[in-house]
């Protein structure tokens, strides 16, 4: 059996809108990236295509590079262009 | 008291100024954003804030850390910024440098409100009479030009 990585994916501002929910639990093959998420959340969640190329994306609320591997437990948070002030 | 602050509550500007004094400090800079009433000619009801806040105030000690860097001399710094719902005239954020003299602080206080901008996860929406839009969006919509708020 192939081995799964299961994470926890958080949503904010229009994303967290259109999708409905600010957070979900994903399991995913063992070795994903943070590519591999955002396509199986764009696959899933067609709702998400119009923003998902604006996103930048924290691991364990740190900013990381789409080619980070993802590991077991990870919190991701997808983050539309922020804009505070 | 927290220098690097996340929440819903109304903000004071002397509360936050007040986390900073020190026998040592002789000068604090504070910038106070607020809710203005109208941008680019359309009539704003309110703001609605949301923000990361776990990363977003780790984002703030960052900059912090930053300015100390950058400016051996600032003591320290404060920064705390409102979420929810915000009524034209309340206070979005507070910015504080304290140092023993003026002269860094205000260039300080100029590079905290700049990089909060960038890398602090918090997300502004408009709410008109005629509808409403997360200013991340009318950023895309405008090719990415830098707004204002």
């Amino acid at each position: 059996m192939e081995e799964k990585i299961k994470v926890k994916v958080k949503f904010f501002a229009a994303p967290r809108e259109a999708l409905g929910s600010d957070e979900m639990e994903l399991e995913l093959p063992a070795g994903s990236t943070v590519d591999d998420l955002i396509n199986t959340l764009q696959e899933r969640y067609p709702v998400l295509e119009a923003y998902t190329r604006f996103l930048s994306v924290a691991v364990n609320r740190a900013y990381v590079g789409m080619r980070t591997e993802l590991h077991d437990e990870d919190e991701i948070a997808c983050l539309p262009p922020v804009g505070g002030g | 008291m927290k220098h690097f602050e996340i929440t819903s509550a109304p903000l004071c500007v002397d509360d936050v100024v007040a986390r900073l004094v020190h026998p040592s400090v002789g000068g604090v800079t504070a910038f106070v954003g607020v809710v203005r009433g109208e941008t680019g000619g359309r009539e704003t009801r309110y703001l609605v804030y949301e923000a990361y806040p776990e990363m977003a105030e780790e984002q703030l000690r960052e900059i912090g850390g930053e300015i100390r860097g950058r400016w051996p001399t600032i003591r320290e710094v404060a920064i705390v910024h409102r979420i929810g719902r915000l009524e034209i005239g309340e206070t979005i954020v507070v910015i504080a440098v304290s140092s023993p003299h003026r002269q860094e602080t205000f260039e300080a206080t100029h590079y905290a409100i700049d990089r909060l901008k960038e890398i602090v996860p918090i997300w502004k929406k408009e709410v008109w009479a005629d509808g409403e839009a997360w200013k991340s969006e009318q950023t895309k919509a405008s090719g990415g030009a830098e707004g204002q708020g």
